[in-house]
């Protein structure tokens, strides 16, 4: 047959055209994506950007985590491991939640190390929601815990928390969104964008309410070696909360690991069985040269991990006091690595702030809105970014404030 | 106290203004605390990591090992601090192993330094032998690399 101009055209019109857009599922087509991503692609086309939009650590992985990565690879050590993981790590893991916590986690079947923290909390998500199900989504908070939960199939009901309370999450709020409905409460504590932590007898007060009502709480605990007024308290060291919860952790916030991807959950055997169940066919395991950068962490790197904290402290006095300075009430945030200063005095949005300092003075912040409706009139600030450009940050933001 | 020494140990040019920032205390305070340090010698200077090679000037140094004779009644110390007294000397330690003190010595030239060890230490009464290792080249000083610093390559804006 020969090649005619016409019938390629008529076949291009023709209704069997391939428009691959409508083969997307239309639950997928719902979510919205990441605000972040905008900012992101403004900041590509600048040159000479302070980023205080950046949730990773600015150190680079501690070089003895590093060595051990090399090291497995130079042994060879390339294949699966165990779908639960290595069980050296994992027991190294329960060990550490036994020390640290109180907690016991059996290493062969309560513990599940996982592609990152990201992952485990999908898997997490997709193990106790069913169709319908109601998740309580304390908020402002990491952008990907609500689109999981629908992408579960199940229905997130974010529940604001303000600064008068210094961004926790009371029992009361929970208590009232509670529906026949509701199978879960995510928490997220050391907070991820606001810095707050919970003292234990807030915690304590939610622990109730998840009794009363027979819920499942799904903490992301990722920020937890990252305090700066005393130690963490880990949501499943509370009594009767060992069974009635899955912790998510992670090495890369703590030990400066994010492109490692290395994540992990903890909880009672049914739940980690459940999960575990999905990420066999989903992940197979997490990488192993990951793993054994984890095992080589958690056996050496405590000193590292405090090394860091220290830093991250000062920088933190530095970055809220020098946001205060200027008349942007920040309130202190005593965990992750995050300033939530509040612009509502200027009169423009997150957005509008965010997107005007970035065009005028050349630093990337994140709009608080990313993080829930209830951020509107707040801006994340990361510093973990060195002292220096986070003294030039300030300054420029406060030329910013004087331009208004 | 420590928190304050650790600031200054990475940075001792930083102003009192910014420490009192990061750790949360008055200005007033921190001076007082460094000065109170300073007089007790716990801080014992201020000094800056130069690289020299970069700056066009040249500098030998050798790392000297040393093997001691005690005599009767002075020790280590003694001869340690006669040693110190050589500005050309920019380190003395005790050391275990083989040799006794470990010296950093810093001269102009190679002959320079060579001599300065023959001349000087090799004829000390105590001392019975020395081994000069010549360095060529530095790459970490006082826990600073001195080659090309490795930067973490992140995103500008990540969640």
């Amino acid at each position: 047959m020969s090649y005619s101009r016409k019938s390629a055209q008529s076949a291009l019109l023709s209704p069997r055209e391939a428009r691959p857009e409508k083969f997307v599922a239309e639950h997928v087509r719902q979510i919205p994506p990441s605000g972040i991503r905008k900012f992101f692609d403004l900041v590509l086309e600048m040159e000479g950007v302070i980023s205080l939009g950046v949730g990773e650590p600015d150190f680079v992985t501690p070089w003895h985590i590093r060595e051990a990565c090399i090291y497995s690879l130079e042994k060879g050590t390339t294949s699966y491991t165990s779908n639960y993981g290595l069980l050296e790590l994992r027991e190294l893991i329960s060990k550490c939640y036994r020390k640290e916590q109180g907690v016991d986690y059996d290493p062969k079947s309560e513990v599940l190390v996982t592609t990152g923290v990201s992952e485990a909390a999908d898997l997490a998500f997709r193990a106790v929601i069913d169709p319908g199900d109601e998740v309580i989504v304390p908020e402002p908070c990491y952008v990907s815990y609500k689109p999981s939960v629908s992408l579960a199939g199940g229905t997130p009901i974010p529940v604001p928390t303000y600064q008068k309370n210094e961004f926790r999450v009371t029992a009361e709020q929970i208590e009232k969104n509670i529906t026949k409905k509701t199978k879960a409460i995510v928490l997220s504590y050391p907070n991820n964008p606001t810095g707050a932590v919970m003292r234990k007898k807030d915690l304590e007060d939610i622990a109730d309410v998840v009794i009363e009502n027979d819920l499942v709480v799904i903490s992301d605990e990722v920020y937890g070696k990252l305090t700066y007024d005393g130690a963490h308290t880990c949501f499943s060291s509370l009594t009767g909360m060992r069974e009635r919860s899955i912790i998510l952790n992670g090495f890369s916030k703590s030990h400066a690991m994010t492109g490692l991807r290395l994540g992990y959950a903890v909880g009672s055997e049914p739940l980690i069985a459940a999960m575990t169940k999905i990420h066999q066919y989903a992940m197979l395991c997490a990488p192993v040269t990951a793993q054994m950068g984890g095992i080589e962490a958690l056996k050496n790197g405590d000193s590292e991990v405090q090394k860091m904290t220290r830093e991250y402290d000062r920088r933190r006095r530095l970055v809220v006091s020098g946001l205060n300075k200027m008349g942007l009430d920040c309130f202190e945030p005593m965990g992750a690595f995050y300033a939530f200063p509040s612009i509502k005095s200027t009169g423009l949005t997150s957005g509008e702030f965010a997107e005007r300092l970035l065009k005028e003075h050349k630093v990337a912040v994140v709009p608080g809105d990313v993080f829930g409706e209830c951020g509107e009139g707040y801006l994340r600030c990361s510093y973990a970014t060195s002292r220096e450009q986070l003294v030039e940050a300030l300054s420029r933001i406060e030329a910013f404030l004087d331009s208004l | 106290m420590k928190e304050i020494l650790e600031i200054l140990e990475s940075n001792p040019r930083i102003a009192t203004k910014e420490i009192a920032t990061m750790t949360g205390i008055t200005e007033a305070q921190v001076a007082s605390k460094i000065k109170e340090m300073e007089k007790k010698g716990i801080i014992r200077k201020y000094k800056t990591v130069i690289d020299w090679e970069k700056a066009g000037e040249e500098y030998v140094y050798a790392i000297i090992e040393i093997k001691v004779a005690l005599r009767s009644r002075t020790g280590y110390d003694a001869i340690a601090e006669r040693i110190a007294k050589f500005p050309e000397v920019r380190s003395v330690r005790l050391i275990s192993g083989g040799h006794d003190l470990s010296l950093t010595v810093r001269g102009r030239s190679m002959k320079e330094v060579a001599f300065f060890v023959a001349e000087k230490i090799a004829t000390l009464e105590q001392v019975q032998g020395t081994v000069t290792h010549f360095v060529l080249r530095t790459y970490k000083e006082d826990g600073d690399v001195l080659f090309e610093k490795e930067r973490s390559e992140r995103l500008a804006v990540s969640p």
